[in-house]
């Protein structure tokens, strides 16, 4: 865990206090309708729209002196869009910074759950870039929104099941769409179908912000969340037919790497802090001690 | 030039209050501990004072309920802190203070949202006497495992009944924040509330 | 301690120092200045203002330097550094009827009161390379007139005498002033957000939907009313003098589009208008704005709406180019987690095939023999 001082010139975490309060309004009340997507005023940031500015003023938000931040991409801490915005809040708020899941109190995501199960003392914010789920079916802001406010979604079982008819399969594996509590379908941002479940009843609170969308929504703690499905085609979750070659882990994501032009793969964890503290506890994987440092990192 | 501030530390305090109000809005009937402002006017009590202080600005209409109207200083100070339009109609404020939750008028009386823009309700934030030690509220839904207590007094005697007609607007409605000496507690529209037998 | 970073943090340094060193390019030449590029690339320092919705022609340079000439990039720093400032307040709606005017042209009339001015402009170059420039060296003194005191009516306020043009709708100084960069952007949008939009917006896109209208998507009869462009005084009503105080002169394009008439058996036929405004000398951003604002109007003036120009939603949506180039060049980030949910359906359905296949192959060969 390192704490930076903060960078002089900027108000603490970058925003402006009057843009933290709307910003702050806007949180409370997509927390007290889960799964609405709240329009709310984002600023433009000192990053591109469609690299976490909305994830970036979430976190900015909430973020106190006394908290510990991890950022992950993909669900490694040392990925570079990662490194960036952790960066940044080194910076301008000079707030604490952790890699271990387990020591934060906010942890902001692209595209990824921690593999580690969330506590009730954490927050975890999540970039998004297009939160509307009936987007990709109804390109208009204008009809969408009148779709949730009626509660109309059978557009969207409607293109899941001309998937099942076309592909034998729901053809979506990330950003599966989710139903919050009964009501507001939602779109868990592009994580991988995977981390769907872990969304339902998690004892943290999830935040999403969407920037360039200008959408904040939320699921308070031990809210339901279902995937969408068809009483003959149930949800599954992906399923890998390896382990883990560092850690040995079969019940984590696993990224894919290409090792040589001979057809060499190695699956490892995406998690990358999740499989440093397996290995750190023992486990060990098939190809570990083969492995490339740049893959297999280095654990303490 | 000194102007006197609501928060010692405006940036850190209001951080701190928020993320209070943010934690029993996320975990409804929780109770979370805020430093109260105790410069604010009587009859405004200092845990309400500094959740409108941190929440409110030029963008949030005010509504004060006839207790806080009636004293001039309340107005007067939350205007020159956050900077926000005292509003008489109770449907046109984003925040309402209401220092007699007892007298608390219909819910229907404030902005309950559209069903295409539910968020666009007023939060009313109640000032009780005490968290602890009031009538028992048995609550389920969203940010409760299972169920959660809350035991607040000064509420009126049908808070259920009024509770009850809001939660089944979902997701129109209205949230309530309840401000008391230890501190922070909330009711969203999502919390179902029974008299707990 | 735990080492929170490994390769990531060394990459992002790294790269930052070559970019800065590509950016001064070979030591042996002079580096350019930002006064430079404010005196010299003027019309790159007015597209970063106006794209930037900031007008300062320093900080404008500056971030073209920064940008190594990128006007997108450089419009997204200004962007980027506007959104920290304080806001005082919203000024008097500027009168550029009573512009100091540098170049004023009109389509529609052959002469008007106060002439045709044709100012510094491309129009009537022949554009060929000058290799004189590469030598350097001043240019010979421009020519200069008396001052003169003709008032310069604006084309349509002429029209507007003879009731020959659609009345704007008079200003509310109570009103509200929009702005989305205060507020999300709620649709159906008024038309002064709309402008606010279009003003902001990329000129690339107003520049090709423009065109669009006029090759028939959304056609509407387009005159170049006028096009002016010069000094305009800023003023800002001070509560406390009770008066408006003038804050300093800026200068900006304004373009207005005379356009296809309507009428009907009770109201006379009059001209409709489109509106183009923009920092600087931006002349082809405020004619593509004028003729994209015309075009969004064909519902209010009950034309029949079927064109990507005449899409309110799909124009505001689409035209702001900070945000279009955060969210296209946001595919270099890294989507590995996605694409690999996508790797193990995609090898699971090929997989399902070729089992399928390989299941009645043997019955088709029975069938056959």
């Amino acid at each position: 865990m390192t704490s930076h001082p903060t960078a002089s010139g900027y108000n603490f975490a970058y925003l402006d206090e009057q843009t933290k309060r709307m910003i702050r309004r806007a949180i409370l009340k997509a927390i007290a309708i889960p799964g609405y997507q709240v329009p709310f005023a984002s600023r433009e940031m000192p990053m591109p729209y469609g690299w976490g500015t909305g994830g970036v003023q979430v976190t900015a938000a909430i973020l106190g002196p006394d908290d510990r931040l991890k950022v992950i991409d993909q669900g490694a801490d040392d990925t570079t869009n990662a490194v960036s915005i952790r960066k940044f809040f080194e910076k301008t708020a000079g707030v604490a910074t952790t890699t271990h899941t387990a020591e934060a109190t906010v942890i902001q995501t692209r595209h990824r759950i921690p593999e580690k199960t969330l506590g009730p003392d954490q927050v975890l914010v999540y970039q998004v870039p297009i939160p509307e789920p009936l987007r990709f079916l109804e390109p208009r802001e204008t009809e969408t929104r009148v779709m949730h406010a009626l509660e109309d979604y059978g557009l969207m079982h409607v293109k899941l099941y001309e998937d099942i008819a076309r592909h034998g399969h729901i053809a979506t594996t990330y950003a599966y769409p989710v139903k919050v509590e009964d009501r507001y379908v939602m779109d868990p941002s592009p994580t991988p179908k995977f981390d769907n479940p872990k969304m339902n009843d998690c004892a943290a609170l999830q935040l999403f912000g969407a920037g360039r969308e200008k959408r904040i929504y939320a699921l308070p703690p031990h809210t339901k969340v279902v995937s969408l499905d068809f009483e003959d085609h149930p949800f599954e979750p992906t399923k890998f037919d390896h382990a883990c070659g560092l850690c040995g882990a079969t019940h984590t994501y696993l990224d894919e790497v290409i090792t040589d032009d001979a057809g060499g793969r190695m699956f490892v964890c995406s998690d990358t802090d999740h499989c440093e503290e397996r290995r750190a506890e023992g486990h060990r994987g098939d190809l570990l001690g083969e492995a490339p440092a740049e893959i297999a990192g280095a654990a303490e | 030039m000194a102007v006197a501030l609501a928060f010692a530390d405006p940036v850190r305090d209001a951080q701190a209050a928020f993320r209070a109000v943010m934690n029993a809005m996320a975990r409804p009937g929780s109770v979370q501990p805020v430093a109260g402002l105790t410069g604010a006017p009587a009859p405004l009590s200092p845990t309400a004072a500094a959740i409108a202080v941190a929440l409110a600005d030029y963008e949030t209409p005010l509504w004060l309920d006839p207790a806080l109207a009636a004293a001039p200083d309340v107005g007067a100070w939350l205007t020159f802190h956050t900077g926000a339009r005292i509003v008489a109609e109770p449907a046109r404020a984003a925040f309402a203070l209401v220092a007699e939750p007892a007298a608390l008028p219909d819910f229907a009386t404030f902005a309950q949202g559209t069903d295409v823009y539910p968020d666009r309700s007023t939060t009313l934030i109640l000032q009780v006497a005490s968290l602890t030690g009031g009538p028992v509220l048995r609550l389920s839904g969203p940010g409760i495992s299972g169920h959660a207590h809350l035991a607040a007094t000064s509420l009126p005697a049908d808070i259920t009944a009024h509770l009850a007609a809001n939660h089944a607007l979902f997701p129109r409605g209205v949230d309530l924040v309840l401000a008391g000496p230890e501190g922070v507690a909330a009711l969203p529209r999502t919390t179902r509330v029974t008299e707990e037998a | 301690m735990y080492v929170a970073v490994k390769g990531g943090e060394r990459a992002i340094d790294n790269a930052h120092r070559l970019l800065a060193h590509h950016r001064r390019g070979d030591p042996a030449v002079p580096e350019v200045a930002s006064a430079q590029i404010r005196e010299q690339l003027t019309l790159a320092v007015d597209r970063v203002m106006t794209e930037g919705s900031l007008y300062d022609r320093d900080l404008a340079a500056l971030a073209i330097k920064q940008a190594r000439g990128d006007l997108v990039e450089a419009a997204f720093l200004v962007r980027a550094f506007r959104t920290t400032l304080p806001r005082f307040g919203a000024t008097e709606a500027i009168d550029t009827g009573a512009m100091q005017v540098a170049r004023r042209v009109s389509a529609t009339f052959k002469d008007i009161p106060g002439g045709q001015v044709l100012g510094p402009t491309f129009d009537y170059t022949h554009r060929l390379i000058d290799f004189l420039l590469e030598a350097g060296g001043e240019p010979p003194e421009p020519a200069r007139a008396a001052a003169d005191d003709t008032a310069m009516p604006r084309v349509t306020d002429l029209l507007g005498a003879d009731d020959l043009i659609e009345r704007n709708p008079p200003g509310d100084p109570d009103a509200p002033v929009p702005d989305l960069t205060r507020e999300p952007l709620d649709l159906p949008a008024g038309r002064d957000l709309r402008l606010q939009n279009l003003a902001r917006g990329d000129e690339g896109f107003l520049l090709a939907l423009g065109y669009s209208t006029q090759r028939g998507f959304g056609r509407s009869h387009p005159f170049a009313g006028e096009i002016r462009l010069g000094e305009v005084e800023v003023e800002l009503f001070s509560e406390d003098l009770g008066f408006a105080v003038p804050l300093g002169d800026i200068t900006v394009t304004e373009c207005q589009m005379v356009n296809q008439f309507k009428g009907s058996s009770t109201e006379p036929p009059r001209f409709t208008r489109g509106y183009g405004l923009a920092f600087g000398h931006c002349e082809r951003k405020t004619m593509g704005m004028a003729l994209v604002d015309r075009a969004l109007r064909a519902e209010e003036l009950g034309e029949e709406v079927n064109a990507p120009a005449q899409d309110e939603e799909f124009v505001l949506m689409h035209s702001d180019n900070v945000q279009a180039t955060g969210f296209v060049e946001h595919l270099k980030l890294p989507h590995y987690v996605d694409f690999q949910a996508e790797l193990g359906l995609i090898r699971q359905m090929r997989r399902e095939i070729a089992e399928r296949q390989a299941a009645s192959t043997p019955a088709l060969k029975e069938a056959t023999e």
